[in-house]
């Protein structure tokens, strides 16, 4: 098997923290916070590295946009497994569409057979970048994956839907994005660590890529959610019905 | 202005869902539906919709060919909107794609026709945007926008016919059987955490869900555990449920759980830590071990 599977990641906040707005209301604070790998992506590698080896992928080549400090997510990348990666360089927070557009040109360029990438980054919320980057290059989608299997030229997804799973069967190329159960990612190793910062990490200039990453969305405002107030403890299963029924008349 | 709202249908049946999303849509104008699959006629008795467009080939909702054919309708619609469900966060963003457009996903409340307000970073804030598409790509947050009735419209319904799909095969699809209401729509939810122990203990909610006649929804660390399936899962990354009540047992309230059930009405919680974020949410809470409070609460209903 030759195929090339790659994989886009993003840098995001760490799961773990609970972001603040910021005063002015533009956005949320990132300064001075913990960042890490989207978890989604983290899945997206383990599958990618799982099928190469067991043998239905030859390459897994890591790509991530932002500045230089979004070299660390690579590095993770490649601990975990991935052979190589790549670091479309720019200062800019970039769209779905924008994002779709650099990652059409890398696929192209790279000729990758399979695209397998996070649902949806912990960030923006978006679950959207694969989807859309699946449009523009033309390759059918499998989106929220349970379970991925490749053979014979095609991939059979098991996919997270509302009521249980869907299998759906696509000819590659392809593009997977991966949920939750797809697979538990493995911690990366130190010796794997260390052998990861003497795999190849090459930079990409983002205008050199020639396409366009012009935001369509304007943020009017970043605003705080109203909070709930903190209820009342009570004693016993019998009182809280009691509550219910009479106080909050819900039931 | 017109919208052409997806429309899902179940057993003959509108998802409430794609209701709120036509209420959404009825704010830009006029709304046109399409449906996949049988079901045009629910479709077309629901109040507000002008016109049905119904493709009964494409049984299967895959978003090759849904995401083509929508594009294909485009250019005569100012928005085009689904419900935030499984479907529409599947094909809305692919039809995005191919028109060259940035989607909006989840959007819980409508500024004007081109403002928009969604939630961010597991719901910890709200960003409104504005969008310079011509054409905007919705997904709505049903929690958040009251659905229009299942009856009383009469729209015309036109069939169309559906184009080939060769690089995306459906292959099968598993539903869980349950009687219960569907998590997104249910008046009352009843969610089990890490707390529950194992899959078998799921079980201990089911008399309480039978008493209430809620929904069963776990958080995702009870789904990482593998107490119970994905689809169950309320949180960022699952479901959005806002019921009018909701009772998280043994769940902690991790951020990307408490964005996923925090606009519910009434929010109760048991959970034996007391230093349990959940309770910070909760109207009425219960420090205790939840193999004694569930029985008791059995009994108390």
């Amino acid at each position: 098997m030759t195929m090339k599977v790659l994989v886009p990641v993003k840098r995001v906040v760490d799961y773990n923290v609970k972001v603040r707005v910021a005063a002015d209301g533009s956005g949320v604070e990132t300064q001075g916070v913990k960042m890490s790998m989207n978890p989604f992506d983290e899945i997206a590698v383990e599958e990618a590295v799982r099928l190469r080896e067991k043998g239905a992928a030859k390459e897994v080549v890591a790509v991530t946009i932002g500045a230089q400090a979004a070299q660390d997510v690579l590095r993770t990348a490649m601990a975990m497994g991935a052979d190589r990666a790549i670091l479309v360089r720019t200062d800019d927070t970039l769209e779905p569409r924008a994002v779709a557009n650099v990652l059409k040109a890398i696929a192209t360029r790279e000729e990758a057979g399979l695209v397998c990438m996070g649902k949806q980054a912990i960030d923006d919320d978006m679950n959207a970048t694969g989807q859309i980057l699946a449009a523009k290059l033309g390759w059918p989608q499998g989106t929220f994956a349970s379970a991925v299997t490749v053979a014979d030229g095609r991939v059979e997804v098991a996919r997270e839907i509302d009521g249980g799973t869907e299998v759906v069967s696509l000819t590659l190329p392809a593009v997977i994005t991966a949920d939750l159960r797809l697979n538990e990612p493995r911690y990366a190793s130190l010796p794997n660590i260390m052998k990861a910062r003497k795999k190849p990490l090459e930079t990409v200039e983002i205008d050199s890529l020639g396409v366009d990453t012009a935001s369509r969305l304007t943020v009017v405002s970043v605003a705080e959610p109203s909070e709930r107030k903190e209820g009342i403890k009570v004693n016993s299963a019998a009182e809280l019905v009691e509550k219910l029924k009479t106080e909050a008349k819900v039931i | 202005m017109t919208a052409l709202v997806l429309v899902e249908v179940e057993n003959g049946a509108v998802r409430q869902a794609s209701r709120s999303a036509v209420a959404a849509a009825s704010r830009f104008g006029a709304v046109d539906a399409i449906v996949f699959g049988d079901g045009a006629e629910a479709a077309a008795a629901l109040p507000g919709v002008t016109r049905v467009l119904s493709v009964p080939a494409l049984v299967n909702d895959l978003a090759e060919p849904t995401a083509d054919l929508l594009a294909a309708r485009a250019k005569d619609y100012s928005h085009i909107v689904a419900a935030a469900s499984a479907t529409g966060k599947n094909i809305l963003p692919r039809l995005a794609g191919l028109l060259d457009v940035q989607p909006i996903p989840d959007v819980v409340e409508i500024k004007d026709a081109d403002t928009f307000v969604r939630p961010i970073y597991a719901g910890n804030a709200l960003a409104t945007v504005r969008s310079s598409d011509s054409i905007k790509v919705l997904t709505i947050r049903g929690s958040n926008f009251d659905p229009v009735a299942a009856e009383g419209g009469s729209a015309t319904i036109e069939t169309i016919e559906a184009p080939a799909s060769e690089k995306s095969v459906f292959v099968k699809v598993e539903l869980s059987a349950s009687d219960r209401p569907e998590l997104e729509s249910a008046r009352v939810v009843i969610s089990g955490g890490k707390g529950m122990k194992d899959a078998a203990n799921f079980k201990l909610l089911e008399p309480i869900a039978d008493k209430l006649n809620a929904a069963i929804g776990a958080s995702r660390a009870a789904v990482d555990s593998g107490f119970a399936p994905n689809e169950m899962q309320v949180g960022q990354t699952g479901k959005i449920v806002a019921p009018e009540l909701y009772i998280a047992v043994g769940l902690s309230g991790a951020i990307q759980h408490l964005a996923g059930m925090k606009d519910s009405r009434v929010i109760v919680a048991i959970n034996a830590d007391p230093e349990a974020p959940i309770f910070k949410v909760a109207d009425y809470g219960i420090v205790g071990d939840l193999f004694e409070v569930l029985p008791e609460l059995e009994k108390a209903l």
